[in-house]
């Protein structure tokens, strides 16, 4: 048995309860309302939002800005407590996890990681091996192997004794997906992590992406602006505008030109790539 | 890749540790009255043979009047590190110390009313002793709870809502102290001007001796617990909470230990600055900030900066004393400002 399989042997048993072919995460009904001051009406709310993905599965968050997205990302990672609805992932409530069972389960790769002191690239990683380990514990010869193994994962073995601040954006966002990859996940969570990224970089990190989600068994959810990045990549879209839930299903479907040109507010065309992919065009000057 | 290990961590203690302990006996050495090192050596060995009465009485003097001087500062010394240490953490703010928060003025406050109402009551001479003291921790542990309550938003702690909350209690407790000093007789001036720059001399009693150290072991072993966590939460709330840390339970015993460290600190000796905000830097920059390492190694050089400090402050102008948080800052500042542009640089 490898050192990878054996931490995370435990957690499995647990999970396994339930039937491989259903689905892993399942987001029910859930609806969230904001606002600064409770006596006040809120400023922002999610509509009942409901999909479901399996393992393997990519699914991307689309929307304009403030329609909620990374809202919805924040309670499906239960971070957030929904008004209603629940998120079920292998059959419990993450919202209700304990804060270490939750970040055996669930990663997450924020927008941006601010970082007060400098730590090197492999101390970053190992912050990952955190859920893993009693507070005054010091990692393990396994701990080492999988920060190793996540580092690999993502091309950046080569960063490992660099320093955090003297790394370049891309390869920053590399080591932060490599952290999220050393809690051993089974929901991987991502806010925009294409967003300081050049398209080469875009395109290589959402290859990574699809090839982790089948290679390590993922369940994906990535909230993001790249309409041709998801099209290309996802296989499900969840389409969100103003807190409301418009459309859930495979990117040929939910990319239909009425309904994105209503939701993003300019016009464009939606036509098949050579992959048999949807692409989108801007037409300029037609922004209203 | 070379995570930290148990034996490194112990080796690392221990070299600091050693280092200390020659601080310590030079500053047994040097003082108003000369001894030798041989003789010092001598007698400490007797002590510890539980050989007290052999002991000359030239080194008996030194080692009942400089030796808990000595302790003190190693124990003050210590916990402002490690407060230190802990709110640049919890404040996720790199020019975070002890004081920052209003703890110190509101100690300060706490002692000048004691002292004023001291005379006005019969007090038998055991209280008469730490009523000072105790004046002045419950000063600080009554700063905390109102800025601890300014700085809760929505339930919780939120490091800038403190910070400023801090501030501002800090800046208002400081208007009092000047209120209170100037109504207060002249001969107590002095004493209090001596005590809000910070020093050692008043060696505490006994049981107040006792309550200090367990104090400290109490509070910095409390936080030391949180050490891993700390590590994550200086990457941000809401990472450490995506790592499986419990950020509010964390926060909360920090800023409850953090405190009391500080309070008792204070109470015993005035506000000494600089300790809390430099060693931490320092010792980072010489150990890394993970904070399993790092919270040790500032205990130990924060108790060897204050006692190195406090000989200073004992045998620079002797026979006359200067109080030691005026040697820290005088010391300290230009260091601070080297750090700064070096880092710039």
């Amino acid at each position: 048995m490898t050192a990878t399989a054996r931490s995370t042997s435990s957690r499995n048993t647990m999970d396994a309860t339930r039937a491989a072919t259903e689905p892993r995460l399942s987001v029910e009904q859930v609806s969230y309302a904001y606002s600064p001051n409770p006596q006040q009406a809120p400023i922002f709310t999610l509509e009942a939002t409901s999909f479901h993905a399996k393992a393997g599965e990519v699914t991307a968050i689309l929307g304009p800005n403030a329609s909620g997205k990374s809202t919805l990302l924040q309670i499906i990672s239960g971070a957030l407590h929904p008004l209603s609805g629940r998120v079920l992932l292998n059959g419990f409530v993450t919202h209700d996890l304990e804060p270490r069972a939750r970040g055996q389960r669930i990663a997450m790769v924020q927008q941006e990681s601010q970082l007060l002191f400098p730590s090197k690239a492999w101390e970053f990683v190992m912050q990952g091996r955190h859920p893993y380990g009693r507070s005054l514990r010091f990692e393990t010869d396994d701990d080492v192997l999988i920060a190793k193994n996540a580092l690999a994962q993502v091309g950046a073995e080569h960063l490992s004794d660099r320093w955090m601040d003297q790394i370049s954006g891309g390869e920053k966002q590399r080591v932060i997906l490599a952290r999220a990859l050393a809690q051993q996940p089974l929901l991987l969570l991502l806010d925009e992590p294409t967003l300081h990224l050049d398209i080469g970089a875009q395109v290589d990190l959402l290859e990574t992406l699809r090839r982790l989600a089948v290679e390590n068994r993922y369940t994906v959810v990535i909230v993001t602006h790249e309409l041709n990045l998801v099209g290309e990549y996802a296989d499900q879209v969840v389409l969100l505008q103003r807190g409301k839930c418009l459309r859930v299903g495979a990117p040929a479907s939910v990319y239909q030109r009425d309904l994105l040109e209503q939701v993003f507010q300019t016009q464009l065309t939606v036509e098949l790539g050579s992959t048999g992919r949807p692409r989108v065009s801007i037409l300029p000057g037609s922004g209203s | 890749m070379r995570p930290l290990t148990l034996s490194r961590l112990l080796l690392q203690c221990v070299i600091l540790g050693a280092i200390l302990f020659c601080v310590m006996v030079l500053a047994l050495k040097f003082g108003a009255v000369h001894v030798s090192l041989y003789g010092l050596g001598r007698d400490l060995l007797r002590v510890f043979l539980g050989k007290s009465t052999e002991i000359s009485s030239e080194y008996s003097l030194i080692l009942n009047i400089r030796l808990p001087r000595i302790l003190l500062g190693v124990l003050v010394g210590a916990s402002l590190s490690v407060a230190g240490t802990s709110f640049q953490a919890l404040l996720r703010n790199p020019l975070a110390d002890p004081y920052v928060l209003g703890v110190s003025n509101g100690a300060a406050v706490g002692a000048i009313l004691a002292l004023l109402l001291e005379p006005h009551l019969a007090l038998t001479p055991e209280i008469a002793s730490v009523f000072t003291p105790l004046g002045g921790f419950l000063g600080a542990a009554i700063a905390i709870t109102a800025v601890y309550f300014l700085g809760r938003r929505e339930g919780r702690i939120d490091s800038s809502t403190l910070l400023l909350g801090g501030v501002i209690t800090a800046s208002l407790l400081s208007a009092i102290i000047i209120l209170l000093l100037t109504t207060m007789p002249s001969s107590n001036v002095r004493g209090m001007a001596y005590w809000l720059m910070g020093e050692l001399s008043a060696v505490p009693s006994r049981p107040l001796g006792w309550v200090l150290r367990l104090g400290f072991l109490a509070a910095a072993a409390v936080i030391y617990t949180t050490a891993s966590d700390l590590n994550l939460l200086l990457s941000g709330e809401k990472e450490a909470m995506h790592l499986g840390v419990d950020v509010r339970r964390v926060r909360l015993i920090v800023y409850i230990a953090a405190s009391a460290l500080t309070g008792l600190a204070v109470a015993m000796s005035g506000s000494i600055g600089y300790v809390g905000l430099l060693v931490p830097h320092v010792m980072r920059m010489i150990f890394g900030s993970d904070h399993r390492i790092l919270i040790p190694a500032s205990a130990f050089g924060g108790a060897i900066v204050l006692v190195m400090a406090d000989t200073l402050a004992r045998t620079v102008a002797a026979p006359a004393e200067l109080p030691v948080g005026a040697i820290t800052a005088i010391a300290g500042a230009p260091l601070f400002i080297y750090l700064l542009r070096r880092k710039l640089a």
